[in-house]
């Protein structure tokens, strides 16, 4: 049986990808690579590591717990949760100047913002301002929706219900005189909350937006009331609402109150004995919590965080003495096998 | 496809037993004409219509059945199982995060099946439309071919294919015959001759053809091609006269008429229960080891997934026994919530937990897997060095579900006759009476002398002996079923045979034969043709002889021999017989049968296939006798092959002796290579044959199956003869096992070099000994193991004398024993099919025996050599591909999944999500599919000629070793780390500390804080990258593709995120991502982070990789290695190796 010779019409396609031939870079995690990449590694992380370290080193922190579970605390007055507008005062000294900014904390413990039935507990679109919802909130509301009477209420959900409503006065104490430290709550929230996410109603006065609803039931005041004397902090763009409504991650957390560098304070605060008078009013004995404020200044690399300079530091040296190991073990076992 | 075929014909079958009475043969009227009153009451039975329907699905039911089909399968439908509960209760994730990749799957899937289907029904629309003539009342009809019904005579003209299986009545030639091509259903482009039934052979116009008045009772259709029994009972004069129908009579659906003007044939299968539609059925689906660890691995992980559930919400509920936990004030329920029964609750919860960690099991997997498989089987289609100029072809993938069983196999079953040796036969001798004719030496007008060993009698044969060495060559010419083909001119003319000139040539289905007939023509007898019924010889004398064949008793492998009944022109009735020598030794009385038997032995060893031939003269009561004998079996409807078997074993007998013949058959280019290479990879190769022991050893030699050095044990008949084969057992598994315990101190102290290794030889009769299951219960028992322990230290096994069955019944026995090995068949012929099949991977020869096996099997390939291609090459690369393609896939699912696991400790057990749903969504999807597709694709660990050159390599992946517990624990638990790194990374850096964004990279002075979703956002950031780094350092093979694909999938991840976040979305209710990525990357620390985390979550694995390499190297590690000193600019001598194939002088 003859067969016509010619070039097979079934012949595969001779090309570098159809015959897998490729041109390929071949590398190879062999020891002659990857001891001086560890070596190299390690020196850099070492020294960003020393860096860190340093910086949240001279980064000075000021924590003061104002729960008030303490009989000698001033605020053990108002835990009971009968007594209303209680004020408390806390009296502390500092002894060197606290540089500035000094950026000026509240923090919770203990408190679930992350908890998922608290977190989907909001609408959106009342927050964007859309009248619509203000009448009819989102169910995911629900049970700050409405209230006994079946009016809608605005802002609804847990969120916003449990707004932090302690409030904060902070006193330098000098010569027996208190002098008020100015603080500054502009900016404290995030840039796009404040322009894009939240709205106010396109409403003048921003009252009238609200007929019809109720305040939220934990609320002393109504949202259109937050901040009287600045309408660019009113409403749902009031900034230490946006900086509430940003759920954090973990059940201890800090969130941003105001901001110390105006006045006598550019450069943070002098040395010196200071008052902080705190009107009381947020419960969280109920569930364990605690309450305090942070007084801290920051860096280029933001606040105090001694972890990452000690993660760099460890992770950096372990890679040091990872790549003497792998020294070791081809000294002796490698090196001889392969002539 | 194969599933609605077999569905169909259970319901055939069971519509069949319901009826009352189940027939197993059919009756069909020829033109549909009652028998005339008074034979026997015929059930009239319905039959199918002729349309056939290879399509699965209708307009209407398309979308019900392929989504019924699609969820049937596991994945699919826990996905959808999840699916539904993320849209009943109220679950952390919106139903779009497993909706959306689930609809994708489906929707693709369900396109691809409806435009195959559609494709289906146009080519059965074609198929059922096609015009075809029927015989109605005497005149020709034209018809559409789905209105053909059982019992219609159609007609036929040349180059027609056949509409449904037809039975032959009359054909244009005089004698009856007419010839087909079967091209399309099993690949054999010879014509086969049909015989029409010999008493309507006469009726050759349609007014003939429609007064036949007759009934055909067959059996029920079969799948098998070559098999058909029936009868025809013809009414002539009212007479009844029954006439056996065998599959010569049959004409298949599918083949082709040739070189026959026309035919008349009957209806007797239609539509559906054609044979060729019955053997559309896809053979039974093998699943290869990677896909047993596979779903072993997806146990572990839905026990995973169901205790983490399960851990989480117990977890839950005694964490919420305080009530001020459960709600605490800022945080109540609804009173609809409250009302709810805790029971419910809980179970809600445990729902809950399990949809959020559902992604564990992945179901962009089983779609990876399959497009790897798939798109990964082309590149064995393509290769150019597994193409075959000679024959034109190239490989064939029939499955690309076992590419990796590739990668595994143990042990290999080949076949002799066409798979190590050519298949292409040439006649080397013939011994008559002890006298040796060598063809050349022949035409020099002198007999050779064969060697020493051969008594001569007369170095000139006396008249007698003349006489005898003329039968023996007109025996040679007579008994075969070898046709000669009419080549066609250009012109179209047909050319009779011109005295063997070239213009015609010898077809068989037998190579043998030709080589026979091939070699009488150069002795000076030559086959002219066969015409009505008479064989025409064209003698020495150029004189043409005629011989009148009365019966053919075909070959068989059982008998092993076969042959013909003639009437010489002087009227003595002659039986031809040939076979193999021990078929015909027992059968011969007289003759010189040890001067034959010695010679026969002596060519045995040379290697040559060797037959022998004898006669016997019957006389006229002994024909009758025979005529007797055979018609009475041929008319048997039932058990018509065993009695046929018992009928020819009768005929027969008493034969003499005439001589032998031996036929050379060659090695196949490099098949000595390509064993040497399997046996150094570790594989074990068993030799199965029909042969006889002397010629198949003989190949084994020369295809360096066995070496000098081997030592041979025989578990032979001759042996088990002279002693018992308990004894011999026994004997030969002490003489291993002693060595065995030698061997071991010989490595120890060094002196390997010079182990002998064992060859065992065990023919077909020994076998079934061995395997009989024993009258003494226990002992039967020991046999079988004591076999399996020779066996498994023997390098190669050669069973000789094996029937087809046996073949499959040995890879069973090696399959089924305790190490579970993986076997690979591989074989050119109809009788390597049965073990072709039932081995883990099956592979055909596109050999010269037609096309069975390459049909059959799961590869196919033109040659043997290419088996060395396929095995070390292609399929180690499937082996290392696939392995990492599902150890990545988990691994990368822990990592994914875990750090949500760890969330919920920190979050009140609430299933808060820890990803935004887009992530969810499109990590599995889009963030990391395509980098490790292309790598399950591309990956090259080694270069191709190194795995060529080392055949050792093999061993490394041997035993499914990249897929063992202990690497899919490294996996997880590696996964489980990284989890922990970065969540707890993430962790550190959130709590208890001012995380922020300090703002100077945007406004001054701004401190502002991040919240839950900048937290998982940032995990999920080292997560993406982490992962495709991991991938990146296995990468061992970079080409621009992988480049392209593993930064842009990066490049990707971070473009979509800050368009995700950058843009309010108008078709979302929320946008908590709103900027989220933005603001982590304006923060210092989360860069910081980002890079300690990956760096962290990969230094584990770098480390393990370079002190592993060092202290225990692979082979495979060692070559690298050794690759890399060598050449330190590989480059170079790619350029090199480019520059010295472009020059050719």
């Amino acid at each position: 049986m003859v067969r016509i010779k010619k070039e097979s019409p079934d012949r595969p396609d001779n090309t570098a990808f159809t015959q897998q031939r490729l041109p390929a870079w071949q590398p190879i995690l062999s020891a002659g690579i990857v001891i001086p990449g560890f070596v190299l590694i390690g020196l850099a992380f070492i020294g960003v590591g020393v860096g860190l370290f340093i910086t949240s080193r001279d980064i000075q922190v000021l924590e003061i717990d104002y729960t008030g579970t303490d009989q000698t605390s001033d605020c053990n007055k108002c835990t009971n949760p009968n007594t209303k507008n209680c004020v408390c005062t806390l009296s502390f000294n500092i002894d060197t100047l606290f540089k500035g900014p000094v950026f000026f904390y509240y923090g919770l413990t203990n408190y679930f913002q992350n908890h998922r039935r608290y977190g989907v507990s909001r609408d959106y679109k009342q927050l964007y301002g859309d009248l619509a919802n203000f009448k009819d909130p989102s169910t995911d509301c629900a049970p700050y929706r409405l209230d006994s009477r079946n009016n809608p209420i605005v802002p609804c959900g847990s969120v916003a219900n449990s707004l932090f409503n302690d409030t904060f006065k902070l006193y330098q104490i000098v010569n027996g005189q208190r002098n008020v430290v100015p603080f500054d709550g502009k900016g404290i929230a995030w840039w796009t909350d404040y322009n894009v996410k939240f709205k106010n109603p396109d409403v003048t006065p921003l009252q009238n937006a609200f007929n019809g609803t109720v305040k939220p039931l934990f609320w002393t005041k109504a949202v259109y009331e937050l901040d009287f004397s600045d309408p660019s902090n009113n409403g749902f763009i009031n900034q230490d609402f946006l900086v509430w409504m940003r759920r954090a991650a973990l059940p201890n957390f800090r969130k941003l109150y105001r901001r110390i560098a105006e006045e006598n304070y550019t450069n943070g605060l002098p040395a010196g004995n200071y008052s902080l008078e705190i009107s009381y009013n947020y419960p969280v004995l109920s569930f364990n919590g605690r309450k305090k404020v942070v007084f801290s200044n920051v860096s280029w690399m933001g606040g105090k965080n001694d972890f990452l300079g000690i993660a760099y530091l460890v992770i950096g040296s372990l890679c040091v003495v990872m790549s003497v190991v792998m020294l070791i073990v081809y000294a002796k076992f490698k090196f001889p096998e392969d002539d | 496809m194969g599933m609605d075929f077999s569905t169909l014909r259970t319901l055939i079958s069971r519509y069949c037993v319901g009826e009352e009475n189940w027939v197993d043969s059919r009756t069909v009227y020829i033109s549909h004409k009652e028998p005339p009153p008074g034979t026997e009451a015929f059930i009239q039975q319905r039959f199918p219509d002729n349309r056939i329907v290879s399509s699965k699905y209708t307009f209407w039911n398309f979308i019900p059945k392929n989504m019924f089909e699609q969820f049937r399968r596991v994945a699919n439908f826990y996905f959808l199982v999840i699916f539904l509960v993320q849209l009943i209760i109220d679950t952390p994730t919106s139903p779009i995060t497993s909706g959306l990749p689930l609809f994708f799957v489906i929707t693709v899937t369900a396109i691809k099946q409806g435009y195959e289907d559609w494709l289906r029904h146009k080519a059965d629309n074609a198929v059922n439309k096609c015009p075809v003539h029927v015989v109605q009342d005497g005149k020709v009809t034209c018809k559409q071919s789905r209105k053909l019904r059982v019992g219609d005579v159609v007609f036929v003209t040349e180059d027609e294919t056949f509409p449904c299986d037809l039975i032959l009545l009359s054909s244009s030639r005089d004698d009856g015959t007419c010839f087909v091509t079967t091209a399309s259903l099993d690949g054999e482009s010879s014509h086969k001759t049909y015989y029409a039934v010999q008493d309507t052979k006469a009726y050759k116009t349609e007014e003939e053809v429609s007064s036949i008045h007759a009934t055909i009772e067959c059996e029920q259709p079969q799948s098998d091609l070559y098999k058909f029994v029936g009868r025809i009972n013809i009414y002539m004069n009212n007479e009844p006269v029954a006439r056996p129908l065998g599959s010569e009579n049959l004409l298949l659906r599918g083949a082709t008429l040739k070189n026959t003007e026309y035919i008349y044939a009957v209806a007797i299968y239609t539509g559906m229960e054609t044979k060729m539609a019955l053997n559309y059925q896809s053979k039974s689906q093998k699943r290869s080891a990677v896909e047993k660890s596979m779903n072993d691995y997806l146990v572990v992980y839905l026990c995973i997934l169901i205790s983490k559930a399960i851990i989480n919400t117990a977890l839950k509920y005694v964490w919420q026994a305080d009530p001020n936990r459960d709600e605490p004030w800022h945080n109540e329920r609804t009173e609809a919530e409250r009302q709810r029964h805790i029971l419910i609750r809980a179970f809600t919860d445990f729902l809950a937990f399990m949809v959020l960690f559902n992604y564990i099991i992945p179901v962009s997997m089983y779609v990876t897997v399959e497009m790897q498989k798939f798109l990964g089987s082309y590149f064995i289609l393509w290769d150019d060095e597994m193409f075959d100029e000679e024959l034109g072809e190239r490989a064939v993938v029939n499955t690309s579900d076992l590419n990796e069983e590739l990668g595994q196999v143990e042990y290999v079953f080949t076949d002799k006759t066409g798979t190590l040796t050519e298949n292409n036969m040439e006649f080397i001798e013939c011994c008559v009476d002890g006298h040796v004719y060598v063809p050349h030496a022949i035409c020099n007008g002198q007999v050779m002398p064969g060697s020493d060993t051969i008594d001569m009698i007369d170095t000139s044969p006396g008249p007698d002996a003349r006489d005898r060495e003329e039968l023996f060559f007109r025996a040679v010419c007579l008994c075969h079923t070898v046709q000669v083909k009419e080549e066609e001119t250009v012109d179209g003319i047909k050319h009779g045979i011109h005295q063997g000139k070239s213009s015609s040539f010898y077809i068989s289905s037998s190579p043998d034969e030709v080589a026979l007939v091939e070699g009488m023509n150069r002795l000076g007898f030559t086959y002219l043709r066969q015409k009505d019924s008479h064989m025409e010889i064209l003698n020495r004398d150029d004189k043409v002889e005629r011989f009148e064949v009365l019966e053919v008793l075909s070959f068989d492998s059982v008998r092993r021999r076969m042959s013909v009944i003639v009437r010489c022109s002087t009227g003595e009735v002659y039986l031809f017989c040939k076979g193999a020598d021990s078929s015909i030794f027992p059968r011969v009385i007289s003759g010189k049968v040890d001067q034959v038997k010695a010679r026969v032995e002596h060519n045995a060893v040379e290697g040559l296939r060797t037959l022998c031939v004898a006669y016997r003269c019957l006389s006229p009561e002994q024909y009758q006798e025979v005529c007797h004998l055979l018609s009475r079996a041929k008319l048997a409807l039932q058990d018509r092959d065993r009695q046929l078997a018992e009928a020819y074993d009768l005929i027969e007998k008493d034969l003499i002796l005439l001589g032998a013949t031996a036929v050379e058959d060659r090695l196949q280019e490099k098949a000595a290579d390509t064993i040497e290479s399997l046996h150094k990879a570790g594989m074990k190769v068993w030799v199965l044959t029909g042969d006889k022991m002397e010629t198949a050893s003989a190949t084994c030699y020369a295809s360096k199956l066995f070496r000098r050095n081997t030592q041979i044990l025989e578990l032979t008949t001759k042996r088990t003869e002279e002693q018992s084969l308990h004894d011999v057992l026994f004997d030969l598994s002490r003489t291993v096992l002693r060595h065995y315990g030698g061997m071991t101190r010989e490595t120890s102290s060094g002196l390997s070099d010079d182990y002998t290794d064992f060859g065992l030889i065990i023919d077909g009769a020994t076998l079934t000994a061995v395997m009989r299951p024993g009258q003494e219960g226990s002992n039967s028992g020991n046999y079988k193991e004591l076999f399996l322990d020779i066996c498994r230290n023997c390098s190669a096994v050669l069973c000789c004398r094996m029937a087809p069955l046996q073949k499959a019944q040995i890879v069973k026995m090696i399959k089924t024993s305790k190490e579970h090995p993986i076997t690979l068949a591989i074989g050119d012929g109809a009788n390597d099919v049965s073990m072709i099949q039932e081995a883990h991977v099956g592979i055909g020869i596109m050999g010269k025996e037609g096309r069975q096996a390459v049909r059959n099997s799961d590869y196919a390939i033109p040659k043997f050599k290419h088996l060395k291609k396929m095995l070390l090459v292609h399929g180690h690369y499937y082996y290392i591909r696939v392995s990492e393609l599902v150890q990545y896939f988990f691994y990368k699912n822990v990592v994914f999944i875990f750090p949500q696991f760890l969330y919920q400790f920190f979050c009140g057990f609430s299933q808060q999500p820890l990803y935004d749903t887009a992530y969810l969504t499109l990590y599995n999807i889009s963030f990391t599919s395509l980098p490790i597709l292309l790598y399950s694709l591309i990956e090259q660990h080694i270069n191709a000629d190194i795995l060529k050159k080392d055949p050792s390599l093999y061993k490394d992946i041997a035993k499914n070793s990249l897929l063992k517990w202990s690497s899919f624990i490294y996996w997880t638990a590696l996964g489980i780390y990284d989890a922990i790194v970065m969540f707890f990374g993430a962790y550190f850096l959130f709590d208890n500390t001012t995380f922020t964004s300090n703002g100077q990279l945007m406004t001054t002075n701004t401190q502002m804080m991040f919240g839950n979703w900048t937290f998982g956002t940032l995990v999920f950031t080292v997560l993406v990258f982490t992962v495709t780094f991991k991938l990146a350092l296995d990468t061992h093979y970079w080409t621009w593709i992988n480049h392209f694909v593993i930064w842009g999938s990066l490049l990707f991840f971070v473009v979509f995120s800050l368009l995700w976040g950058g843009i309010i979305w108008p078709f979302l209710n929320y946008q908590r991502m709103y900027y989220v990525f933005m603001q982590m990357l304006s923060s210092g620390p989360a860069w910081l982070s980002i890079i300690l985390l990956i760096t962290t979550c990969l230094l584990p694995d770098v480390v393990k990789k370079v002190i592993c390499r060092a202290l225990w190297p692979t082979t495979t590690e060692r070559i690298q290695t050794k690759r890399r000193c060598l050449a330190s600019e590989p480059s170079t001598i790619f350029m090199l190796s480019q520059t010295s194939s472009r020059m050719s002088f």
